[in-house]
């Protein structure tokens, strides 16, 4: 189980988040939607403790973690896998160094040991023997799929994916939904996934959660989140520029 | 008016505390394990057989120019035949001031600004980021390493500089001046204490710290794209550069003349 209670972060005077409460249900995918900067990204990195809140408190497993020092944080953050928005890949490292950077930090296993793990990994996003690739030779979508692959590798209770399907086309965003799905169903993960793509959202969702000035303004399932009286909620899933949403 | 300075002295201190905190947790990497000997080799190689060349070239024109006016100031004011003498001069002016900042200067320029480069655009990129949750300390991972080589790199290039530069002092006055070599390279020896060469690798070791350190602040501090990794790499150099001219003064200063 993991919980947000009354977390405040702001960037200067840009206040991003102003009071976030969350449950999040170990096993669960939740899908959390909002607009282009509303701080779901923030939200993340919160949690995985690359920034701290102002204000508030987070909870994984009923240990505070916003309570943890460096060392503490680092030791939980562990239990976390994560896809960031553009894969954030070692541009020095080739995809096999990649994929097994965490692996090798996070378990005591032999370079034979590892190596396994690395093909299998890729294997799991689809993705075989191009462990010697460097992440230039990559497309976008390649490029995806090998940090989904590093983000399983150490096999983590909790994967994170910070837009998955942002900059692909619509099949290869397909792909990565499916991937998000498999990973779920074969490794039992709980997963939180940051997106405004609501054809992403409504495919992987257990639940939604809605993200808008600074808050959780809504939570349910795809099928309640898309009956929601909220017009805040309305105007962002049809997508129309009139509406309660401030837009600038 | 007022504001505006106070605006200027807290962002000076909050920087000195940024920097203050960093170089701490640098140093506290160096007593942690696991050790990144990969990265520590990687930038010995960067700092030292890549900079050589240019560290060589400057040292070299460095002692010519040293050289040319200690010639030019004994031939002139002491007079004809004298000088000889300036041999210990410019071996201790090189050994112990010239050549620790020349060094300085250069490896700021070259590799003091291609850490903020690259890790600013880490930074930028979510690399950083992604080392953290990957279980690498980003400090002890990039910083430690990149400081303790440029830590140990810096006297070594200072060392094969002083050589160079010294070398070519005597040569301008020996070969193409005709000054006695017997008489200009016993004076040398009978002045330069080894003390003096040890004075100038201590400033260079402290040098090196200070580069490694404040390039790679710089690039964990990038923001914005492209641009802020512009503007990191800049203020990466000139921070340096600043700092090493500061502290080589308060070095001199300081360290005692001889022991």
């Amino acid at each position: 189980m993991i919980r947000f209670q009354d977390v405040h972060k702001a960037f200067g005077p840009n206040r991003v988040l102003t009071g976030l409460d969350l449950d999040i249900r170990t096993g669960e995918t939740i899908v959390v939607i909002g607009q282009s900067g509303s701080g779901k990204s923030v939200l993340l990195k919160i949690l995985i403790g690359i920034l701290d809140p102002d204000r508030g408190k987070v909870f994984v497993d009923d240990i505070e973690v916003t309570a943890q020092d460096r060392e503490e944080r680092q030791s939980t953050a562990r239990k976390f896998g994560m896809l960031f928005q553009a894969a954030a890949l070692f541009d020095s490292m080739n995809v096999g160094e990649n994929v097994a950077f965490g692996l090798r930090r996070r378990a005591d296993l032999d370079e034979a040991a590892v190596s396994a793990i690395v093909a299998d990994s890729l294997a799991k996003v689809g993705l075989r023997g191009i462990e010697s690739l460097m992440p230039h030779e990559l497309s976008g979508g390649m490029r995806k799929r090998v940090g989904l692959a590093r983000a399983i590798a150490y096999k983590p209770e909790i994967i994170l994916y910070d837009e998955p399907s942002t900059g692909l086309d619509p099949i290869r965003a397909d792909a990565i939904n499916d991937l998000i799905l498999v990973l779920q169903k074969e490794m039992g993960v709980t997963s939180i996934v940051i997106t405004h793509d609501m054809v992403s959202a409504n495919k992987v969702a257990d639940r939604i959660a809605m993200l808008y000035d600074g808050r959780i303004i809504a939570v349910g399932t795809p099928e309640e989140i898309r009956h929601s009286p909220d017009p805040v909620v309305q105007q962002f899933l049809q997508g129309r520029a009139d509406g309660p949403i401030k837009n600038f | 008016m007022i504001a505006a300075t106070a605006s200027i002295f807290r962002r000076f201190f909050e920087q000195m505390g940024d920097f203050s905190i960093l170089a701490g947790r640098t140093m506290k990497g160096f007593f942690q394990k696991p050790w990144e000997g990969k990265i520590f080799l990687q930038g010995l190689e960067e700092i030292g057989l890549r900079t050589l060349p240019v560290v060589s070239l400057t040292a070299a024109f460095g002692g010519l120019v040293f050289g040319l006016q200690s010639y030019y100031g004994f031939h002139k004011y002491i007079g004809m035949g004298t000088e000889a003498y300036g041999g210990p001069i410019i071996a201790i002016g090189l050994v112990r001031e010239l050549i620790p900042i020349l060094v300085g200067l250069m490896v700021a320029g070259r590799v003091g600004s291609a850490m903020a480069a690259e890790i600013g655009t880490m930074r930028i990129t979510e690399q950083i980021d992604a080392l953290f949750t990957l279980g690498a300390d980003p400090v002890r991972y990039l910083v430690t390493p990149r400081t303790a080589a440029a830590f140990f790199m810096l006297p070594c290039l200072t060392l094969f500089g002083d050589l160079i530069g010294v070398l070519s002092a005597q040569f301008y006055n020996v070969v193409l001046m005709g000054v006695n070599g017997t008489v200009y390279w016993r004076n040398t020896r009978m002045y330069l204490d080894l003390w003096d060469i040890g004075s100038g690798l201590i400033k260079a070791a402290v040098f090196g710290a200070l580069i490694a350190i404040i390039g790679c602040w710089q690039g964990l501090d990038a923001e914005g794209g492209a641009e802020g990794v512009g503007r990191a790499t800049t203020r990466a150099v000139v921070l340096a550069s600043i700092s090493i001219l500061i502290i080589n003064f308060f070095m001199s200063k300081f360290l005692p003349a001889s022991l």
